[in-house]
């Protein structure tokens, strides 16, 4: 009997209509654990394939803490090829659909192949369907979410795929976005609308007694912890609590990454809307942390890289504008960091500022594939490049960079330049110690020490993601408190640094990805602004420009301390030592 | 940076000039100095994913106090302050130097006791947490000594060996804090000043060890700004790292503050107090958990749940932990402080605070922990009278 894990895998072909059970063997759940590492796994035989092609498998996954009394326990993982970037593509969600996937009976689900015509799958316990949703193509992710809710959690597409923008996104239960990666464009590539799903069963705890004093522990943890329970934390105000922060150290990218500070910040910030919107607290199933705001008439207050990226990025004063921008795009379901991103690279290539009152109107176009703004749905990377001015994309391996600058935390910016699915604040997530002083703090304009630092917190986090877990909690508690926990579902005795081991697995498993398709260190590097005096204007700032040579040294030591070569490629010995098969 | 350390561990008392063996990897692996131990940390290092160790032996009286818990226990330490229960969980000895039951052990926890030998912990974001994590392991086993020693002489249970050892550390205690200097006088009336007298409040606190250099935080309010100490910052250590928190919560910035925020502030609110000083001098927690209560229902939740009015030498002391929980200590502390000098949190910790400037709450944390101090040994000499 298996504890945690369901022991299934739902296999689904899109071309026949048809569906299997996977049962797995218990070794393959030990070594990936659940989640992204169980994603990675049965995505590497396929990494070859383009992203398009029927039989590139979309994963989904929950973990065996899902659908548990376990911290944060509610995530899932959404995993493919990516569109926009060409990397492995991954998004780990929140919402509910991880824990009714698990209440189903399944650990994930692995969809191929193309369907002639468009079509949703329902699944309700062990039942799954494949049904005609010809008559919702076109429609939004909240008109689909209110025809399906009443199926269970419910991941649809929106507009924005059906129209091949590459940064369009999954939207999940109407508010989480499975993003960054151009996700939802391999759903509208199977011709795959939506999927539900709805469960009925329990998960199998092998120590229910030390599960509680396991989450004990990491609840007093979450209560000391400032950053997720304190006044001004995420719990009160949302991820948009960062805003303030990120404008007093002078990272709060400004007009295209030109500048580190942006004026209105103070009316702009999460007291600002919070106060204009009287938001209440939700979130994920499970979660007593609550981090999503939600107005009572269901408008959803934009996370941090939404509310900065939607002002200060592209130069917007406008609250109301900053709301509705984020609605557009969940309605249309893009992905807001790369949209913004996008407006603010054509603003700086075409010299014309997108006005406040424009912004809405450019969103929807690129949506609908349709009017001036319609090229600007391939992104700001392929944007960039089409006029001639690939260096006006803030973007590294085509997706942009979120809303730190990397001048301002220089572990940021070598955990931007190596993440395996392109810029990505998440993986290694260093403005945790460089900003947010958690475990302790780093010297933020140092890169001494970063390249290991780095290494171990991507290795965390793809636990994290695997778990699943939400990374908020490990602004508190660390995998030391959470091995009690995996231990206690699970009955596998583990330890943190064991865990550890496995995060490393699943990290060298993306870089081996990656490298099957051509990834190698020359795509490990930031945009050229980051290292020029006279490509930004930072006289109102304290930050300066990186130093190249410090740089290449620690993205050397970062390969050094990963086991790649220098050129950023993994070897047949460190893939073995982990228990990889070459790929 | 490993003189920092170097520096920190010997000015508190935590271990001898020439013991810190400290090593940090990035790409490559430095140490502080060569030393016969170097490849077994080496090989301790291989087999766990850390940057940063430190290896020392405890300086007096932590090194017998240290012995003498790893010796009559079965393994595992476990005290009861709050540091440990939330942070560190239990304090697990190797009886060798043998390499794999060490990397087994830091497999699971940040630290172990090598009896006779020292402390190893390590850090897996810099050398500052191994630091920490060495600083609280001395720290909770002062107490829990002194906590036990307390217990089992009204339950009639000190031994030979527990009593000789008792007496062997008290002998070697250091003298009790005094202060006769002066602090920066108030009205703290610019952010200049407020910074110079905070930095100033919070480095005398160490230097006079009241307190290891991470444990507490410090506050002072300047018109609608209150000027906090960040979370994870060090009290003799604090330049850059205090938070000017709106107090009308206008801005998020204080998100980097420390935890006890919400306590700090409850307390101006309640007291109208301008300047807050939150330590955990030794004594001062050992005997907040001293209890003489026989049969309580709240056993083992007292940190949390005790429901008894209690005082030490008329200073209150609540229950309550870090933070802003349920049973977080902004709940308790803001109104017992009233009116008192001070309060202790149990196992945790004593809130001072004053109207002016930090004279006030300085020197009546000198004061309330050597109250505690004598009140200690007061109650040892009853229990011991005929």
């Amino acid at each position: 009997m298996m504890y945690g894990w369901c022991g299934k895998i739902a296999k689904i072909d899109l071309t026949t209509q048809s569906w299997e059970i996977e049962e797995p063997e218990q070794s393959v759940y030990h070594k990936f654990i659940g989640g992204r590492g169980l994603a990675g796994h049965y995505l590497a035989p396929h990494i070859h394939l383009a992203w398009d092609d029927p039989e590139m498998p979309v994963l989904i996954f929950c973990g065996p803490l899902t659908h548990t009394i376990s911290p944060t326990p509610g995530r899932s993982t959404f995993m493919s090829r990516s569109p926009l970037t060409g990397t492995i593509g991954d998004s780990s969600v929140g919402g509910r659909f991880g824990t009714e996937l698990k209440k189903a009976g399944l650990d994930g689900m692995i969809i191929t192949g193309r369907s002639s015509n468009t079509v949703g799958i329902e699944i309700k316990d062990a039942s799954i369907q494949i049904v005609s949703a010809d008559a919702m193509r076109g429609m939004t992710t909240s008109q689909a979410w209110a025809g399906l809710k009443s199926h269970g959690s419910v991941a649809a597409i929106g507009p924005a795929a059906e129209n091949n923008v590459r940064f369009s996104n999954i939207i999940i239960d109407k508010h989480y976005a499975a993003g960054r990666n151009g996700l939802g464009l391999i759903f509208a590539a199977k011709n795959l609308k939506y999927i539900t799903v709805r469960g009925t069963g329990k998960t199998r705890i092998f120590h229910p007694g030390n599960l509680k004093k396991a989450r004990e522990e990491i609840m007093r943890l979450m209560s000391a912890s400032p950053v997720i329970s304190g006044r001004f934390g995420i719990s009160k105000y949302g991820t948009g609590a960062l805003y303030d922060l990120m404008d007093a150290r002078n990272m709060m990218p400004t007009d295209n990454f030109q500048k580190t500070k942006f004026p209105d910040a103070a009316s702009m910030n999460a007291h600002a809307y919070d106060k204009q919107f009287q938001p209440k607290k939700t979130g994920c199933r499970g979660c007593h942390v609550q981090c999503k705001k939600i107005t009572d008439t269901g408008r959803s207050i934009p996370e941090f890289e939404t509310m900065s990226h939607f002002s200060a990025l592209i130069g917007n004063h406008d609250r109301e504008v900053v709301m509705e921008a984020n609605r557009i795009c969940n309605e249309m379901g893009m992905d807001t960091i790369s949209a913004a991103s996008t407006l603010a690279c054509y603003q700086e290539i075409s010299g014309h500022p997108i006005s406040s009152a424009k912004i809405v109107e450019v969103l929807l176009d690129i949506a609908y594939g349709k009017g001036s703004y319609a090229n600007l749905g391939m992104g700001s990377a392929r944007y960039a490049q089409s006029c001639g001015k690939p260096d006006a994309a803030v973007a590294v391996k085509n997706q942009d960079l979120s809303a730190y600058d990397p001048r301002g935390a220089l572990g940021m910016a070598l955990a931007f330049a190596v993440s395996t699915r392109g810029a990505c604040h998440l993986r290694a997530y260093p403005i945790s110690h460089e900003i947010l002083r958690k475990p302790v703090a780093t010297d933020r304009f140092q890169f001494a020490g970063k390249a290991r630092i780095i290494k171990i917190n991507e290795d965390v986090n793809a636990v994290v993601d695997s778990l699943t877990a939400c990374k908020f909690t490990f602004f508190a508690a660390s995998l030391e408190e959470y091995a009690s926990v995996f231990s206690a579902v699970t009955g596998q005795s583990i330890t943190g640094q064991d865990l550890l081991k496995i995060g490393e697995r699943i990290c060298y498993q993306e870089r081996m990805m990656n490298a099957k398709n051509g990834f190698s260190r020359k795509d490990d590097d930031l945009p050229p602004r980051f290292f020029m005096e006279k490509k930004a204007d930072l006289s109102d700032s304290i930050l300066k420009p990186i130093d190249r040579n410090a740089f290449q040294k620690s993205l050397s030591d970062y390969y050094t301390v990963r086991g790649l070569d220098q050129d950023g490629m993994p070897v047949p010995e460190k893939a073995s030592e982990l228990g990889l098969e070459w790929i | 940076m490993f003189l920092e350390f170097e520096k920190k561990l010997c000015a508190g008392g935590l271990t001898e000039r020439s013991s810190p063996l400290m090593g940090f990897l990035d790409a490559a692996l430095e140490w502080n100095r060569n030393d016969s131990s170097i490849p077994l940390l080496e090989k301790v290092i291989q087999g766990l994913s850390i940057n940063s160790i430190l290896f020392s032996k405890p300086a007096e009286p932590y090194q017998t106090i240290i012995s003498y818990l790893a010796e009559t226990s079965k393994g595992v330490i476990y005290p009861e302050d709050c540091e440990t229960r939330t942070f560190l969980h239990d304090l697990p000895i190797s009886r060798t130097l043998d390499t794999g039951e060490i990397v087994t052990i830091l497999k699971k926890r940040k630290g172990v006791i090598i009896p006779d030998l020292g402390l190893i912990t390590y850090g897996m974001v810099s050398l500052e947490q191994a630091y920490v994590t060495y600083s609280s392991i001395c720290f909770a086993c002062f107490v829990k000594f002194f906590s036990d020693y307390l217990w089992a002489l009204r339950n009639g249970s000190v031994d030979h060996l527990f009593q000789k050892t008792f007496s062997q550390v008290v002998k070697m205690l250091d003298p009790y804090p005094s202060f006769t200097g002066s602090l920066i006088k108030g009205p703290l009336d610019s952010e200049q000043l407020v910074l110079e007298a905070m930095d100033e409040a919070g480095r005398l606190t160490v230097e006079n060890r009241l307190v290891d250099s991470y444990f507490g935080n410090i506050s002072c309010r300047l018109g609608n700004i209150l000027y906090i100490s960040q979370t994870g910052s060090s009290l003799d250590n604090l330049t850059g790292c205090i938070d000017p928190v709106p107090m009308d919560g206008t801005s998020c910035t204080g998100i980097t503050a420390s935890s006890e925020l919400d306590a700090h502030l409850g307390i101006i609110r309640e007291t109208g107090c301008h300047t807050i000083l939150h330590g955990h001098p030794k004594f001062s927690v050992i005997l907040s958990m001293d209890c003489d209560k026989a049969g309580c229902d709240q056993k083992g939740k007292c940190h949390i749940q005790c429901s008894e009015e209690r005082d030490i030498c008329g200073i209150p002391v609540v229950p309550g932990e870090v933070g802003t929980g349920v049973y977080g200590l902004c709940n308790t502390v803001p109104k017992a402080i009233q009116e008192h000098d001070g309060v202790i949190v149990f196992g945790h910790g004593l809130f001072t605070i004053g109207s002016e400037d930090f004279y006030r709450p300085f020197s009546n944390l000198f004061h309330i922990e050597n109250q505690c101090r004598e009140e200690y040994f007061r109650r040892v000499s009853d229990l011991l009278s005929p």
